[in-house]
């Protein structure tokens, strides 16, 4: 067993199990989805972004190029909800509610492609 | 991950990415750690309603105190719980950035992280070569000879060495264009092709060593690496000159079987000798007037491979020769041995200075030929003595000690080199020279001697062919006659010559020395020339340039935009060409 390995596939499965606890409910109603659950997916895939940095190999650079999409789109779906709630008096309306949950949908797209590379990757490996 | 490091990418952003990780992977923590606390601890607003702060309030509170920028209870003054955790979220996002910060900068001054930037500058600056180039290997005497009479004459030279000192020497010169210096390893092949022998531009690979097995290992590599390269060889023995020309290299100089060469010509045909010395020297130096050495009896303290083949050289010219040296026991058959050290005047006496016509001090050591050349000079004032100097820097000591002749291997090497790679026709013009007569001889060292005015010519190649010279090739094409006058007369006064000699016209049919100036030139000639600097560049001017060709042809100026052409063909009833 391999520590690293370990490590790593940890923090790409968490970032990707979190990004789809807050995918999983109604579209537009606040109430299924949390902003801790938001706040944790975010922190997750950064880091999850810089355990790839720094990768030579080919599969590598795609896992991080998928990383560096769902960073932009959880970082993204954090920026309307600031600016819906605390920017404009707006508030968490449905139409609000619903683009953020759309954007953390793209990142949990990203981070299922990163799953897969890993699983690939891991499947090839011949050492 | 399967980290396969691969040659040709660029290491710097691997190397920061890979050292910046744990620094960013702490600096995240203490940063999700403080927003999460401050967004959990319960507050209170100003009308003293339990309040709690949002993720974006926690956010943007842990931004400008984790930074260090500033501090201040907003939007509503902090409970008691709330400072508690700003407390410690301070210590800890402030630590973390102090870390990140601290790791930045150690890896900006990591010797490690500067040879990878240096690599990187360095492929960056090859790459951006778009013309030919010649790949200097070894940055001694020889190799700065070469790479400044390359850059002379508007070449490009890459310079590899493997010793620093030699690198930063070469940096503090000023080169026009400049030549970029890499400190590598130039017996590793993997380096040699970082330097960029496997550039498209790479057309030579010089090496110039002071070591056999390097320059052979060298020469090995560009032969198997980039098989289209010139690759000239230094070698110092005649098993390693055997061992390179074995597997193809172009040619293999040895400066010491060439000096050889060259005082058996000064000795036998003095006047060629100095033909050979001023076409094959470094352009633009004083033109020098060599003492002619004597025939008669020589004296060779040290027999090592210039003494070695010296002795053999003067011996087939039959002349006597006496070696002096303390380390062997046996000498060329013919040759006289005294087996002492050359720096005695018993063992100069011994020898027969006395009597002999010549001395030549040529061992490896400079402090030693230089004793030997100040007792034999004590000994007897008037006797022709030639020495070796072995590094450039001891010059002012060998003049000072009146030496009639010195032989410098460094510059034999780099002019001979240089002398392939200008003009390739040049040996064997030298050597068609060696066949004529003295009158000839004497003939043609006095026009160069007219023609240079005191500095070394220049001696360059024309090529007539559709590639190399399309303004010939269009002209011949076109039937109109075109002679070698043509290409000599000066854009100024077209009756004039520029300052220039054919020495050599190479047709299909044979080779002409000297050839008239009014010889028709055919596509496929080779044409060498030798003049001052000055007509060179001119006559590039004239190869390049139709309209200037024609008027040196015709003495007629030519029309030059496309209008003025077709009204002037309409004028003379000719529009297939519109030229006269």
């Amino acid at each position: 067993m391999h520590t690293e390995k370990v490590f790593f596939g940890f923090f790409v499965l968490l970032a990707l199990t979190l990004n789809f606890g807050f995918f999983l409910g109604e579209i537009d109603n606040p109430d299924h989805h949390n902003v801790y659950e938001l706040f944790a997916a975010l922190v997750v895939s950064l880091i999850a972004t810089i355990l790839k940095l720094g990768e030579r190999s080919q599969i590598g650079a795609l896992l991080l190029a998928a990383s560096l999409v769902a960073d932009l789109q959880l970082i993204a779906a954090a920026t309307v909800w600031a600016i819906a709630v605390h920017v404009t008096d707006v508030g968490l309306s449905p139409m609000v509610m619903a683009s953020i949950v759309s954007l953390s949908g793209g990142a949990l797209l990203a981070n299922m492609v990163s799953a897969v590379l890993v699983t690939v990757e891991t499947a090839t490996l011949t050492r | 991950m399967s980290t396969v490091p691969h040659r040709n990418r660029n290491p710097v952003i691997p190397v920061v990415l890979r050292r910046m990780r744990t620094p960013l992977l702490v600096l995240l923590s203490a940063y999700a750690i403080a927003v999460l606390g401050f967004s959990l601890i319960p507050g209170q607003d100003d009308q003293g309603e339990p309040w709690r702060m949002s993720i974006f309030h926690a956010f943007y509170v842990v931004s400008y105190t984790g930074s260090t920028i500033g501090f201040g209870e907003v939007p509503y003054a902090f409970t008691e719980a709330q400072r508690l955790w700003a407390t410690i979220s301070i210590y800890l996002t402030v630590i973390a950035w102090l870390y990140a910060v601290g790791s930045l900068i150690s890896l900006l001054r990591d010797p490690a992280f500067h040879v990878a930037l240096d690599h990187l500058r360095l492929r960056h600056s090859i790459a951006r070569m778009d013309e030919p180039f010649h790949m200097v290997c070894g940055y001694g005497d020889t190799g700065a000879l070469l790479v400044r009479a390359i850059t002379e004459r508007g070449g490009r030279a890459i310079v590899v060495e493997s010793d620093a000192a030699r690198i930063q020497a070469l940096n503090l010169r000023e080169h026009m264009p400049h030549v970029p210096a890499m400190h590598l390893d130039a017996r590793n092949p993997e380096h040699l092709v970082m330097a960029g022998l496997r550039n498209r531009w790479c057309t030579s690979v010089l090496a110039v060593t002071d070591d056999d097995r390097t320059n052979l290992k060298i020469s090995l590599a560009a032969k198997l690496l980039h098989p289209g390269s010139h690759v000239i060889c230094r070698a110092e023995s005649d098993q390693a000159a055997d061992n390179m020309a074995s597997f193809g290299t172009d040619h293999v100089v040895n400066g010491y079987e060439h000096f050889a060469f060259r005082l058996q010509l000064a000795i036998t045909t003095p006047d060629l000798h100095q033909v050979y010395d001023w076409l094959t020297g470094i352009p633009n130096t004083d033109l020098p007037e060599r003492a002619r050495p004597p025939a008669g009896r020589w004296i060779v303290c040290g027999y090592g491979p210039l003494g070695q083949a010296v002795t053999r050289r003067l011996l087939q010219t039959g002349i006597d020769v006496v070696v002096v040296e303390e380390q062997v026991n046996e000498v060329a058959s013919g040759a006289r041995l005294v087996r002492a050290r050359a720096t005695h005047a018993d063992a100069l006496r011994e020898a027969g200075v006395m009597e002999a016509n010549a001395l030549l001090a040529c061992t490896d050591d400079d402090a030693d030929n230089l004793s030997t050349v100040m007792a034999a000079r004590q000994l007897r004032s008037g006797l022709f003595i030639a020495a070796r100097q072995n590094a450039l820097r001891n010059k002012p000591l060998f003049e000072a000690a009146e030496t009639d002749l010195t032989v410098e291997p460094s510059y034999i090497v780099s002019s001979q080199v240089l002398a392939i790679l200008n003009a390739s026709l040049l040996n064997d013009f030298l050597d068609a020279a060696n066949e004529q007569e003295t009158s000839w001889q004497r003939q043609l060292a006095e026009a160069i001697r007219e023609l240079a005015g005191g500095r070394i010519p220049v001696s360059w190649t024309v090529r007539v062919s559709r590639k190399r010279t399309p303004v010939l090739a269009d002209c011949i094409e076109a039937g109109k006659p075109l002679a070698l006058r043509d290409l000599m007369r000066d854009p100024m006064d077209r009756e004039q010559s520029l300052d220039c000699i054919p020495l050599l016209l190479r047709t299909d049919a044979d080779d002409r020395l000297r050839p008239a100036a009014d010889s028709p030139l055919a596509l496929g000639d080779n044409i060498l020339f030798c003049g001052t600097p000055r007509s060179e560049r001119t006559m590039q001017r004239i190869l390049r340039n139709r309209d200037l060709l024609d008027f040196l042809r015709t003495g007629e100026h030519r029309p030059g935009g496309w209008v003025w052409r077709q009204l002037r063909s309409k004028k003379k009833g000719n529009p297939s060409t519109g030229l006269p």
